[in-house]
């Protein structure tokens, strides 16, 4: 394939699909799913050390920083503390600048807080920080977070975990255009073909972790995933052709075989 | 002396530093962040910052996410 890499604040990605490391049943289907999907950033999140069981393993332990670029997450919090807390907890332990950046707002949906990470934004981005924040299908708040600083933007396609594909193309389409700096579908993904439609939809990227981890097989999905998301850039760049409401016949009227 | 370790009361016979924290709990410093009172030690700074009674210090690792 011709090259068409993405690049974020400079870094160059050769996949378009940036992959999760949770919910896996253990660290060797990880590692091969993570093989499969071809991807070579994987977001990590962090978390206090277990201090009474020293026995469990460490995740870095099965991931190859040769191979992964690490995305260090502030899932779980809810407010722009928390988050910059732990982003800077993050870059420490990765010693990376680069954060996909969450402050959650409501439990049930884990709807961002976009005032509040407008904020946490702002104030990392100061601190040198590359910010890759997760943020509603929203291109008001989208533009706003390029403003402050963002090295991309990250609109979630549905609730994170829910599996439900792009429920809202339009927003999505128009937050791609609006956008100066790189769009990644973040969350909602639930199979290939919502992979490739969100492609399709022109935006740099898909970023996913349930819809591979939580599937039967998810080395396999992890392969659908890359080939998803592959055909939907493909056919993006394509120009899909115009749709109409009735049929144009493919085959040519001259020439038919007719009456007797 | 008693700090506070990772959200929890933890007690220390004496002053340690951040290094000799990580000996005693048999944590590999490499992959861990640490903070103490609210601040980011750098790794450079393990053997030179001092854990003292009524500190405050979380450590820190990467774990699957998404």
């Amino acid at each position: 394939m011709h090259s068409d890499p993405l690049v974020i604040a400079g870094k160059t990605l050769s996949s378009r699909l940036i992959v999760g490391t949770g919910k896996y049943a253990n660290y060797q289907v990880m590692q091969r799913a993570h093989a499969a999907s071809g991807a070579d950033m994987i977001t990590v999140a962090v978390r206090r050390v277990n201090l009474t069981d020293r026995s469990t393993e460490s995740l870095l332990d099965h991931v190859d920083r040769k191979q992964y670029a690490l995305l260090p997450n502030t899932a779980g919090c809810y407010t722009a503390d928390d988050a910059i807390r732990t982003a800077r907890l993050g870059r420490e332990a990765g010693l990376s600048e680069w954060v996909k950046l969450e402050v959650i707002g409501d439990e049930r949906t884990l709807f961002p807080d976009n005032a509040a990470l407008l904020e946490a934004t702002r104030v990392l981005v100061q601190e040198g920080f590359v910010v890759l924040p997760y943020t509603s299908d929203d291109p008001v708040i989208c533009r706003q977070l390029e403003d402050a600083g963002a090295a991309a933007v990250m609109p979630l396609g549905a609730p994170i975990g829910s599996g439900l594909g792009i429920q809202n193309r339009n927003n999505i389409q128009i937050i791609k255009e609006f956008a100066g700096v790189p769009v990644i579908v973040d969350a909602g993904v639930g199979t290939a073909s919502d992979a490739a439609i969100a492609m399709e939809l022109g935006v740099d990227g898909v970023l996913m972790n349930t819809a591979i981890a939580a599937a039967q097989d998810p080395v396999a999905m992890a392969e659908a995933m890359k080939l998803g998301v592959v055909a939907g850039r493909k056919a993006y760049l394509a120009g899909r052709m115009p749709r109409r409401r009735y049929a144009t016949a493919s085959s040519p009227p001259e020439g038919l075989v007719t009456g007797r | 002396m008693r700090i506070t370790l990772n959200g929890d009361p933890y007690d220390l016979a004496e002053p340690l530093t951040i290094a000799q924290l990580l000996a005693t709990l048999d944590i590999d410093p490499r992959g861990v962040a640490v903070e103490h009172n609210l601040s980011i030690v750098k790794h450079v700074g393990f053997d030179s910052t001092e854990v003292r009674s009524g500190d405050q210090v979380e450590i820190v690792n990467f774990v699957g996410g998404g």
